[in-house]
């Protein structure tokens, strides 16, 4: 109901070419169009993609000479101030920028998620680019990506073996040493889900296919995305944290309600 | 507030026939009237932190009536089952008929999950209000004699409930509880010698066993609920015997009691307030939830959930091992010595052994053998208040220290710098908040002295004849000068030789504890004071 609120109070907003939303809806018809367009030309046609292919290729070339060079260096032969990457492949690629981690904004314990600095074929021109260079692990065939018609009971099962430590059983973060930390999943989405166990980015260790196979993934994000999708059973989860929240909860708001009532049961009436 | 009954018996209603014929009935058959007078007549102060108990006593038998439903349906198997229950991300894990039953009672039975939720809240609320409740009669000294025993008695609830929460949380076998038993394990092993046969017995066999759940039921169910019914009716008995304390104020003395009878109005405002305990823990349990056992799934040993905690009331334990530096471990004699282990327990078993006796510390401290039936108020007992103020810091540094890495999260620490800071906090904050709380103790008590005797500010600015301003200080009333003025006061023991003629050891120590905590005091305001202070004025 509110949203139907929120939809006729913006109809009736001044509408029209004029509306200075305009030239961004204008754009990003444009860019989900191209970027449609080419990932349908790209996934149906591939002996028809190397000319795009080698122009994707030099447009990330420059797009990566200009933001990634300084510290990864031209060759990716990396620097003091950051690894080589040659061999880490698209897949790390895509997940670093887009994810918004890279380009860095500041140096500190770990490389946080911010918002993306490229646009979407930016990141892929970036990911081609890089993955040209030295073979490594690409980017996620959709198949694995779907979140549907893969056995969520052992994607929980391999979510507490191996994500819980660190991420939380419920997928609400954790803390590493030094200052760093395991981010919450909340909200991550599934290729990048993916790709963050194929190549550990970070202080992540490397799940690669020998160690979860594709369909265990599939099987991880499936699970995720129910995590997601599901309302909780129970009310507020209080962020998932365990009894530490649920302790404080009842110390500031259980018995702070209890003291107040008990305090207004033995007011003096006046 | 009593009522006089009618005088003319034709003019009751039927209501109060039918009352009074069934009372007659009753007491004709039972001789009850004795007890309801003696009991009916039972005063209890009106004050708020007075009721922190109740709450206590009320989340208990909430407690105990949503435990109940909970043992209808709970299985206390560790027998291997393949769950097949409606929960879509568990079906076909296996896993024990306790976790099974308990994701039974959360998704396929009728009002359980809600139950359960009532008892789990209930039960944080329970050791909470405990908590408070001690901490009000510690800082109000209504410990003193001749309440020794019902303190005393009072702790052991405070254990028994923590042993409660403790069995209870570890029931259904998911994966946080199965965590806290490990590191309950691990605990027992590290005592030396002995710890590792205590830990085959405890757990029957090499942890987990297929016994403790079994066992911890029956803990948790029979004896332990037993043993706190009979030490509850124990503290109540002892609450009637000893009467309630009461706060000074004119009128009130060490021999009677100010308040309102249990008949009928506290027995009224009580049930109320029953009422309302549970009416707020069911609103929590129905907004809010609690240990989501599906999200931890069912034990397994080898997977450790991030912000793995025990319930809020085992935090200071587990913070105690979170503090201990790396690597105090050592070999004697053949035996591994871990006091990584052994140094929680000896200090958590110190801290908890002082908390048991202060009182039977504190009275022979003062030699005082008086009956106290008028709370202090925090700030005249100075020390005291102080050494409690050092406690509280002491046991929520240890609490806080549980919950170091979500502290580091959630602020953007490292989580380094979280426990070195509260390895130092532990040591250093008790100290600082000695100092701190004694000095703002002795600060309010000369604000009251110089309340009492010189009146309050009351912001008015005269101008005398020759030019002088001066603020009137506006006197207090009777009544409010006697709260500040009416506390006991101790001084310093003198250090006496005995019978003998001899001045032993024991009071060397005892003369130099008095000393250490009375030799900063405020003496109370006395009669000649005020009088003399009400002819400067005039």
């Amino acid at each position: 109901m509110a949203s139907s609120a929120v939809r006729a109070s913006r109809r009736s907003r001044p509408v029209g070419r004029r509306h200075p939303l305009a030239t961004v809806a204008l754009l990003l018809v444009g860019l989900v169009g191209t970027g449609g367009a080419y990932a349908l030309f790209t996934s149906s046609a591939t002996a028809e993609t190397s000319a795009s292919a080698e122009a994707l290729v030099e447009e990330g070339g420059k797009l990566f000479a200009a933001n990634c060079a300084t510290c990864h260096g031209l060759n990716l032969e990396g620097s003091t101030q950051g690894p080589t990457l040659i061999g880490v492949g698209a897949a790390a690629t895509d997940f670093q920028v887009g994810t918004g981690r890279m380009p860095l904004a500041a140096t500190g314990p770990q490389a946080e998620k911010k918002p993306v600095q490229f646009t979407d074929e930016q990141v892929q021109a970036l990911a081609v680019f890089v993955a040209s260079q030295g073979p490594g692990p690409a980017i996620p065939a959709d198949m694995y990506l779907t979140g549907e018609g893969y056995d969520v009971s052992n994607g929980a099962e391999l979510f507490r073996i191996n994500c819980a430590m660190c991420h939380n059983v419920a997928g609400a973060g954790g803390a590493l040493t030094e200052g760093k930390f395991a981010p919450s999943l909340d909200g991550v989405s599934a290729k990048h889900a993916y790709e963050a166990m194929l190549t550990g980015p970070q202080n992540m260790p490397v799940f690669n296919d020998t160690n979860l196979s594709p369909e265990e993934k599939a099987d991880i994000i499936t699970y995720l995305k129910y995590l997601d999708e599901t309302p909780s059973v129970g009310g507020f989860t209080l962020g998932s944290l365990g009894p530490v929240s649920e302790g404080l909860f009842i110390w500031i708001f259980g018995l702070g309600a209890i003291v107040a009532i008990t305090v207004w049961l033995t007011a003096k009436s006046n | 507030m009593t009522t006089t009954p009618t005088q003319d018996a034709p003019s009751k209603t039927r209501g109060q026939r039918f009352t009074s014929a069934a009372a007659n009935y009753i007491d004709e058959r039972t001789s009850i009237s004795g007890a309801v007078k003696e009991l009916g007549r039972k005063i209890f102060p009106d004050h708020w932190s007075f009721m922190l108990g109740e709450v206590a006593l009320y989340s208990f038998v909430v407690i105990l009536l949503s435990g109940t439903f909970l043992t209808f349906f709970f299985q206390a198997s560790m027998v291997e089952v393949h769950y097949e229950g409606s929960y879509a991300p568990l079906k076909g894990i296996e896993m024990s008929a306790a976790m099974a039953s308990t994701l039974d009672i959360s998704f396929d039975i009728r009002g359980g999950l809600l139950m359960r939720q009532v008892h789990h809240w209930a039960a944080l609320l329970f050791v909470a209000s405990i908590g408070l409740h001690m901490l009000r009669v510690y800082f109000t000294g209504a410990y003193r004699k001749p309440r020794e025993i019902n303190w005393l008695i009072g702790f052991v609830l405070f254990i028994l409930a923590m042993a409660e929460g403790f069995t209870g949380y570890s029931l259904p076998d998911d994966l946080l509880s199965g965590n806290g038993l490990r590191i309950i394990d691990g605990m027992v092993k590290g005592i030396p010698v002995i710890g590792t046969w205590i830990s085959y017995l405890l757990f029957g066999g090499e942890f987990p066993g297929v016994d403790i759940v079994s066992r911890l039921y029956i803990l948790h169910i029979m004896l332990l609920p037993a043993i706190i019914i009979a030490a509850i009716g124990v503290h109540m008995l002892l609450l009637i015997i000893n009467k309630h304390t009461q706060f000074a104020a004119p009128g009130r003395t060490n021999n009677n009691v100010v308040g309102s009878p249990i008949m009928p109005v506290f027995a009224a405002k009580a049930g109320g307030f029953f009422f309302i305990v549970f009416g707020v823990i069911t609103l929590i349990a129905s907004t809010f939830s609690i240990n989501p056992v599906w999200v931890y799934g069912p034990y397994d040993p080898s997977p450790v959930s991030a912000g793995t905690q025990p319930d809020w009331y085992i935090g200071f334990a587990d913070g105690a091992l979170r503090l201990v530096p790396p690597g105090w471990e050592t070999e004697w004699f053949g035996f591994t010595w871990s006091f990584n282990i052994i140094a929680p327990l000896v200090i958590l078993g110190l801290f908890i052994a002082i908390v048991a006796f202060y009182p039977f510390i504190e009275a022979w401290v003062t030699g005082d053998k008086r009956e106290h039936h008028i709370a202090d108020r925090p700030r005249n007992a100075p020390t005291r208040t102080a050494i409690g103020a050092a406690g509280v810091t002491f046991y929520a540094v240890l609490w806080a220290a549980a919950s170091s890495d979500l502290i580091a999260t959630h602020f953007k620490l490292s989580i380094e710098g979280v426990i070195h800071s509260c390895q130092a906090l532990l040591i250093f904050g008790p100290i600082i908040a000695f100092f701190l709380t004694k000095r703002v103790c002795i600060g309010l008590q000369k604000k009251d002295r110089e309340i009492a005797l010189h009146g309050y500010e009351s912001g008015r600015i005269v101008r005398l004849p020759h030019g002088e301003y001066i603020e009137v200080h506006e006197q207090l009333d009777e009544y409010e000068r006697w709260k500040l003025v009416n506390f006991t006061d101790y001084k310093p023991l003198m250090i006496r030789p005995n019978a003998e003629g001899k001045i032993t050891t024991g009071q060397r120590v005892r003369a130099s504890a008095s000393r250490w905590f009375f030799e900063d005091r405020i003496a109370p305001v006395s009669q000649k004071e005020i009088e003399q202070s009400k002819d400067g004025h005039h």
